[in-house]
């Protein structure tokens, strides 16, 4: 009877990713459906009428543009990387890292618009919810932000290759979800408001 | 690469296996990453808050039983609470309420049920040597440990613990003004909240990676037992359901304490209009309920999956339809979120919403019905073997058919109306949810404890412990369906002014005499927890004769499990009783090739395959021993 207990170990998973890869995919999942509950919640309190309307600000087309720029340099850094091209990772990473930034500067500017124009966060709640949409996205990006730089030190030690892909792909991956994410939020505004 | 990874995995465990000889107390006991060990602080941590939360009940069941009762003897505990005539403080009685509510739902039936046996069970019985990540593991214990003494402390502060309910309806909830527990208590609950929902999609996103990525070898989706696909489909709903509760949490926050309005909208106050304008309650509720919904599945799905498993094993036969009972919790999975507005009848929605809302609710009804088909036919004609286990199994699905039936009556709109928020609608959800699931969650703790403490626990004590608590829960919930017929609403400080109240008097004192023997009956289950741990008889290595991996381990597994290679499984795990085998189970390490004598015609079939696939491992192993 023994005899017939096979163990094996080493063999291939039923699935082929990595379980951390996985992990984040699953994380991106309850990030969606925390939005989708905020958007959700968005048409549910419109219809109910009392809405106030007002002209989202103008600089949403341009942070939007920087975003997708961002998303394009780190694509540039995840090739790179590919070809064990050490100087266009990093420089291709530190763009997106910069891009990013510049995106949040330009969401800020969006908040001092949208006061401008009277739409405050403390009102009616078509401007609240607009105002904790792009919050709370952007508090979701600068953790994106902490995590490319993590990145980019490893990339310093030479951690990143072309052979040692997966914490850098997790990155990539997290950051081009999150600028998808902006882009159906401003999307979904333009549609809605 | 994902052979490399899957290496990778194993020789980390490995290291730590080599390491284990070191471990001190701190990562042992308290830091630790084995799952296992986190699956006994999720239990432990789980006991706790169930004393907690009963003996709460036990405090306002005194008050709504005996109305006229001094209670100043609770004075020493309570203090300012009970007022000068021995009286109990109307407002606290609304935070005992919700604080009941919130740690029986949270702390016990979601992290003590699904943290501790997710924990325990998934790699045991999936054959992996840990979680897919320890760290994060242990991450979840301690965002629920945190989580915990907040919700703790706020028992305990001047204003007393959020009273708004456990549901936190706002305005209620979202103004100071309105009462007491509105104040800190309700922000101590909030951020209690944010760290319990942190701890849940930590845990779950564990769950589900490690199942779909860390079964062993033949361990397929078809092949998993039921309790393994209870626990994925529960985390699945929690991955989905959490964040929404956090959305719905976080607005509510912004209201509270920022000044927003999405929630309130022209709320006076002493005569005086708040500045909120535009807001919506019924939208709390939305969110709240698409949360709210899925959450009773995620307290009941574990405990469903445990009695598949135990009750299986103790009548010794296959579960009946084991593709009948996946498909049903799948439909369960899917239709737990689509049907939240039932919780939302009298909330002014629209009538033609509520009938598709009532249709989609009243279709769960089958999936349900599946499930309890399968477990009595499960059980028909079974050498039924009456563990402790299998008592508190069967306990379940007792309460799963009474409580269950009254679901049927409350998923009805026209019906509901004139039930909405009176005692039978406590009744219902007490039946089908909260003691369908504590039994589940005692099932699962007899039938695991040799495995999680190398011990048995007394069978005496638990057939004491099970007929108490089994009597007990019939005598105090099934009154209360006649009380809220009669129209008792929940949640009230009393009744006596009301005159038809008075000749349910004494229905209600013996509701409440009943809770407290109940109550006072798990303490035989404390005592042989506590007692068989050190003093129980020695376990021997497969006390129930189970067919499932975790039984193949040694008495007491180290960090990894298996000492050596991972078993690989060859079968279902449900092969009890299998005609013309020796024994009367055949445990999923056993080969289809080894039992010639018992397998069907198409499993003769599998043997040549399962023979070549045998061959190749044998030279994968080979090579490795060369290699090492």
């Amino acid at each position: 009877m023994e005899k017939e207990l096979k163990y094996v170990d080493m063999v291939e998973q039923p699935i082929s990713m990595h379980p951390k890869k996985f992990a984040l995919w699953l994380f991106i999942v309850s990030v969606v459906m925390v939005f989708a509950g905020w958007t959700s919640a968005f048409i549910v309190r419109q219809a109910e009428g009392n809405w106030l309307d007002y002209d989202l600000p103008q600089i949403f087309w341009v942070t939007s543009g920087i975003v997708i720029l961002s998303s394009i340099s780190l694509h540039w850094a995840y090739i790179s990387a590919k070809k064990d091209n050490f100087i266009q990772l990093r420089l291709g990473m530190s763009l997106a890292m910069i891009l990013g930034v510049c995106f949040l500067i330009g969401q800020w500017f969006s908040w001092k618009a949208l006061v401008a124009s009277e739409v405050f966060f403390v009102g009616n709640p078509a401007g609240s919810f607009l105002y904790v949409l792009t919050g709370m996205h952007a508090v979701h990006l600068i953790s994106g932000l902490i995590f490319l730089i993590i990145v980019l030190i490893s990339t310093f030690r030479y951690k990143v290759h072309s052979k040692a892909m997966n914490t850098f792909e997790m990155a990539t991956t997290y950051w081009h979800f999150l600028g998808a994410l902006w882009i159906y939020l401003f999307m979904f505004l333009l549609l809605n408001h | 690469m994902a052979t490399a990874t899957v290496a990778n995995h194993d020789s980390a465990s490995h290291d730590h296996h080599d390491h284990e000889h070191h471990d001190n107390f701190v990562t042992k006991y308290i830091f630790t990453q084995d799952h296992k060990m986190i699956g006994k602080q999720f239990l432990i941590t789980g006991m706790f808050w169930a004393l907690i939360g009963g003996f709460l009940s036990i405090l306002f069941r005194l008050q709504l039983g005996f109305p006229e009762m001094d209670l100043s003897f609770l004075r020493p505990l309570l203090g300012g609470w009970i007022d000068e005539a021995g009286k109990l403080d109307p407002t606290f009685y609304l935070a005992l309420v919700t604080m009941h509510g919130t740690i029986m739902v949270f702390f016990v039936l979601t992290a003590g049920l699904s943290g501790t046996f997710s924990n325990y069970l998934i790699p045991l019985q999936i054959g992996a040597r840990d979680m897919a990540s320890g760290f994060m593991n242990m991450l979840s214990y301690w965002f629920f440990f945190v989580s915990g003494v907040i919700m703790f402390i706020s028992l305990f502060i001047k204003t007393g613990p959020a009273g708004g309910g456990w549901v936190v309806y706002p305005p209620l909830s979202a103004l100071e003004q309105a009462i007491p527990g509105s104040g800190l208590g309700m922000t101590l609950w909030l951020v209690a909240m944010t760290f319990f929902i942190a701890s849940s999609l930590l845990g779950g996103i564990n769950y589900i990676t490690t199942v779909i990525n860390l079964r062993t070898k033949g361990m397929s989706f078809s092949r998993l037992p039921l309790t393994i696909w209870a626990f994925f489909l529960t985390a699945v709903i929690g991955l989905l359901s959490f964040p929404v509760l956090f959305a719905a949490a976080l607005l509510l926050v912004f209201d509270r304490s920022f000044g927003t309005s999405f929630y309130l909208s022209d709320i006076y106050i002493g005569g005086e209009a708040l500045p909120n304008t535009g807001g919506s309650p019924v939208l709390y509720q939305h969110l709240f309920w698409f949360f709210g919904h899925p959450e009773v599945y995620i307290v009941l799905l574990p405990a469903l999956g445990i009695t598949s498993e135990v009750i299986a094993t103790n009548s010794r036969k296959p579960i009946f339809g084991y593709k009948a009972m996946i498909i049903s919790m799948l439909g369960i999975t899917i239709l737990s979120f689509i049907v939240w507005a039932h919780h939302m009848f009298v909330s002014g929605m629209n009538p033609f919403l509520g009938s598709i809302f009532m249709f989609l609710t009243l279709i769960i009804a089958v999936p349900s019905a599946v499930k309890v088909f399968n477990y009595l036919t499960t059980l028909w004609r079974g050498n039924l073997i009456f563990t402790p286990a299998m008592l508190f199994s069967i306990g379940l699905v007792s309460f799963f058919i009474s409580g269950g039936l009254t679901g049927i009556f409350l998923g009805n709109s026209a019906i509901d109306i004139q039930l909405h928020d009176t005692y039978f609608v406590v009744a219902h959800f007490h039946l089908v949810m909260g003691s369908a699931s504590f039994f589940g969650l005692m099932a699962g703790v007899y039938h695991w404890f040799p495995k999680m403490f190398g011990r048995m626990m007394d069978a005496k004590l638990g057939y004491i412990h099970f007929w108490l608590t089994f009597t007990g829960v019939y005598l105090v919930f099934f009154p209360m369906h006649y009380i809220g017929i009669a129209g008792f609403p929940r949640r009230y400080y009393s009744w006596t002014n009301f005159e038809f109240a008075n000749m349910y008097t004494d229905l209600n004192m013996f509701v409440s005499v009943a809770a407290i023997i109940t109550f006072t009956a798990q303490f035989i289950f404390i005592f042989n927890f506590f007692y068989s741990m050190y003093r129980g008889r020695k376990a021997t290595l497969n006390p129930w004769r189970s067919n499932t991996l975790e039984w193949t381990t040694p008495l007491h597994p180290g960090h990894g499990n298996w000492p050596g290679e991972i078993p690989t499984v060859y079968r279902w795990p449900y092969d009890y009783s299998k005609p013309g085998a020796e024994e009367d189970f055949i445990p999923q390490t056993v080969p289809l090739s080894a039992t010639p004598e018992s397998n069907l015609p198409h499993e003769q079939e599998l043997v040549k395959l399962e023979l070549e696939i045998m061959k190749e491992d044998e030279e994968v192993l080979v090579a490795n021993e060369s290699k090492h």
